[in-house]
C-alpha cells in the first residue's frame, strides 16, 4: 500500500517533465526517423521511398559541400579554441584580481549569435571594416573576409573562437583550481623548470577537462549555423554553407522534408561516431588521477 | 629570483589586458559606431571618436522596428520558461534522486540520452507537429517546449539532491510532511545554488534562442529580440550608425544582466563542467 503510494508520487513528480520529454524529443525523434523514409512536401501525401532520401544525400553535392565546410571551420576552431584558451587559463590563474579580466574574456559569451554576428559584420567589413584598418595600418593588406570565398570560413571560425574562449577557460580554471599544490612543490625540490612542471604536471593532470572541452567543442561545432546565417547567408557562392544549414535550406526553403530529415539523421550518426570515437581513444592521452 | 618572478606578473597583466581589450574591442566598437552620423562611419582612416555624438540614431532604430515590443515578447517568455524549468526540473531531479517507483532508472537513462540527440534532427518534426495543433506563429511553440523539456536541468539538479542526506528528510517525515512539503520546503532550499545556475543558464539559453523563433514566428510584432534585430540587419545593411544602435540596443539589456549576476554565473560553468 505504503509502496504503491509512493510510486504514484514518483511519477507524478517526473510528471511534467516526462510529458515534454515525450512530445519534444522521443516522439519527434521517431517522427524523424519516418520522415526520412518518405518523399513528402509537408502539404501532400507522403509516400514511403526506402533509402532513396540518404542516397540522394549523399550524392548531392550540396550536402557534400557542406561537410566540407564544416570540417574545415572544425580543424580551424577545435585546436586554436582549446589552445588559446587553455594558454588564457594558465596565465589567469595565478594573478591578482582574475574576476576584473574574466568578466571582459567571458562576455561574448552570453551575448546572442545575431548580435555578435552583426557587430563582426562590420568589423570584418573589407573596406570599412576596422580590422583591415588596423592590418594596414601595420602594413598588411587584409582580405574581403566575408565576401571572398577564400576567406570566409576562417572568418567564421575567427569569430567562433572569439565567442567561445571565455566559456572554455572558465572550464580549464576549474580543472587548474583542482590540481593540488603539493605536485608542484614536489617538482620544485626536484628542480624541475616552469615549462617541465606545465609538460609533465599541469597538462596530463588536466587532461579530463581537456577531453570534456574537446567534446563540447565538437558537437557544438557540427551544429554551426547561427552566424553563417546571419553573416553570409552561406555565401558567396555557398562557401559558408553549412550542414544545419543544408538541413534548414531543405526544410524551410526547398520544402523537402524527407531529404532534410536524411540529412539531419546522418549528422547526428556523424556526431556519435566522433563523440564515441573521442571516447575510445581518450586511453591514450587522458589520465585521471589515482 | 625575486625580480625575474615580478617581471613574470607583470609580463601576465600585460598578455591578460591586451586579451581583455580584443574581447572588449568589438562592444566598444559598436557603441562608439552607433553614435556617428552615416558619413562619418565610411571616413577612411575611421574615425575613432563620434563627432558630433549622434544621439538621434537610437530613436530612430527603436522608430525603425518595434524593438519595446521585441523586448517585452522576449522578456516575459524568458520569465516564463525559466520560472517552469526551474519547478519541473527540480520536482522530477527530486523524484529520480529520493523516490523508489518502477522504471525510474530506465526512465532516467532515458532523459540522459535525448541530451545526445542535436536540436536539428527534431526539428523539422517539431514544426510539423506545431503547424498541425495551430502554434505556428504564436510564443506557444516556444514556452511550452522550453518549460517542459530540459534533460540537462534534470540530470545536474538530480547530483545535487542525491548530496542530500537521508537524515533531513527523516526528520521531517517524522514531523508528518508528505513529498509535496519535503519537495517545497526541504529539498528546495537545499539546492538554491544548482538552482540559481540552472535559472540563469536556462535565461541565456532562452533570450539568445534564434534557430527556434527562426522558424515558427512569422509577425513582426511577435518577434523576440534576436530575430528582430536579424530582419533589422536585412534592411539597414546599408545604414552602419543606425544598425549598430540597433545591435547596442540588443546587447546592452543582457550585459547589464551578465555584469549583476557575473559570480553565479561563472559558479554555473564551473559545476556543469566539472560534474559533465
Amino acid at each position: 500500500m505504503q509502496k504503491k503510494h509512493q510510486a504514484l508520487w514518483g511519477y507524478l513528480f517526473i510528471g511534467p517533465q516526462f510529458l515534454g520529454l515525450l512530445c519534444f524529443s522521443l516522439l519527434p525523434l521517431l517522427y524523424a526517423l519516418y520522415l526520412s523514409f518518405v518523399n513528402w512536401d509537408g502539404f501532400g501525401v507522403p509516400l514511403f521511398v526506402g533509402l532513396d532520401n540518404f542516397k540522394g544525400q549523399l550524392s548531392d553535392p550540396d550536402f557534400w559541400k557542406a561537410l566540407i565546410n564544416t570540417m574545415y571551420y572544425m580543424v580551424l576552431v577545435i585546436p586554436a579554441g582549446i589552445i588559446l584558451a587553455l594558454l588564457v587559463a594558465i596565465v589567469l590563474n595565478k594573478v591578482k584580481g582574475k574576476e576584473i579580466y574574466r568578466l571582459f574574456f567571458f562576455m561574448p559569451v552570453v551575448t546572442s549569435s545575431v548580435s555578435v554576428g552583426v557587430i563582426w559584420m562590420w568589423i570584418l567589413n573589407g573596406e570599412f571594416g576596422i580590422l583591415n584598418h588596423l592590418l594596414r595600418a601595420i602594413g598588411i593588406t587584409g582580405p574581403m573576409w566575408l565576401t571572398d570565398t577564400q576567406w570566409v570560413i576562417p572568418s567564421i571560425a575567427l569569430l567562433s573562437i572569439w565567442l567561445g574562449l571565455g566559456y572554455n577557460m572558465v572550464i580549464f580554471l576549474a580543472g587548474l583550481q583542482g590540481i593540488s599544490k603539493s605536485y608542484y612543490e614536489a617538482a620544485e625540490i626536484d628542480g624541475a623548470s616552469k615549462f617541465q612542471q606545465l609538460r609533465y604536471i599541469t597538462l596530463p593532470l588536466l587532461s579530463p577537462t581537456t577531453f570534456f572541452v574537446t567534446i563540447m567543442m565538437v558537437i557544438s561545432s557540427f551544429q554551426v549555423f547561427d552566424q553563417a546565417f546571419v553573416m553570409t547567408n552561406g555565401g558567396p557562392a555557398k562557401a559558408s554553407y553549412t550542414l544545419v544549414y543544408h538541413i534548414y535550406d531543405q526544410a524551410f526553403i526547398d520544402f523537402t522534408m524527407g531529404e532534410s530529415a536524411a540529412a539531419a539523421m546522418i549528422l547526428f550518426v556523424i556526431i556519435l561516431v566522433f563523440t564515441l570515437l573521442q571516447f575510445k581513444m581518450q586511453k591514450r592521452w587522458v589520465h585521471y588521477g589515482d | 629570483m625575486e625580480i625575474s618572478s615580478r617581471g613574470r606578473v607583470f609580463l601576465r597583466h600585460v598578455l591578460l589586458a591586451v586579451g581583455s581589450l580584443v574581447m572588449f574591442f568589438p562592444f566598444l566598437w559598436t557603441v562608439l559606431s552607433s553614435l556617428k552620423d552615416i558619413s562619418q562611419i565610411f571616413v577612411v582612416p575611421p574615425q575613432w571618436i563620434p563627432d558630433p555624438f549622434v544621439w538621434s540614431n537610437y530613436p530612430a532604430s527603436l522608430e525603425a522596428m518595434p524593438f519595446v515590443q521585441a523586448y517585452m515578447n522576449s522578456f516575459y517568455i524568458t520569465v516564463i520558461i525559466v520560472t517552469a524549468t526551474l519547478i519541473s526540473a527540480s520536482m522530477a531531479a527530486y523524484a529520480f534522486a529520493k523516490i523508489r517507483f518502477p522504471g525510474s532508472n530506465i526512465l532516467f537513462i532515458l532523459f540522459l540520452a535525448t541530451m545526445m540527440v542535436p536540436k536539428q534532427v527534431t526539428m523539422i518534426p517539431l514544426y510539423l507537429v506545431m503547424d498541425r495543433i495551430g502554434w505556428l506563429d504564436t510564443h506557444w511553440s516556444l514556452i511550452v517546449p522550453g518549460a517542459l523539456f530540459n534533460a540537462f536541468a534534470v540530470f545536474l539538479l538530480r547530483q545535487f539532491v542525491m548530496g542530500i542526506p537521508r537524515d533531513l528528510e527523516e526528520a521531517a517525515v517524522m514531523d508528518g510532511a508528505g513529498y509535496i512539503r519535503i519537495y517545497w520546503s526541504v529539498i528546495l532550499p537545499l539546492i538554491r545554488p544548482a538552482l540559481a545556475a540552472i535559472g540563469i543558464f536556462t535565461f541565456l539559453g532562452a533570450w539568445n534562442s534564434f534557430l527556434d523563433p527562426l522558424i515558427y514566428l512569422n509577425t513582426p510584432e511577435k518577434f523576440t529580440v534576436p530575430l528582430l534585430l536579424n530582419n533589422f540587419k536585412g534592411l539597414y545593411t546599408a545604414d552602419w550608425s543606425l544598425m549598430m544602435a540597433g545591435t547596442t540596443i540588443s546587447v546592452v539589456p543582457v550585459l547589464i544582466v551578465y555584469i549583476i549576476a557575473q559570480k553565479q554565473i561563472i559558479e554555473g560553468i564551473t559545476l556543469t563542467g566539472i560534474k559533465g
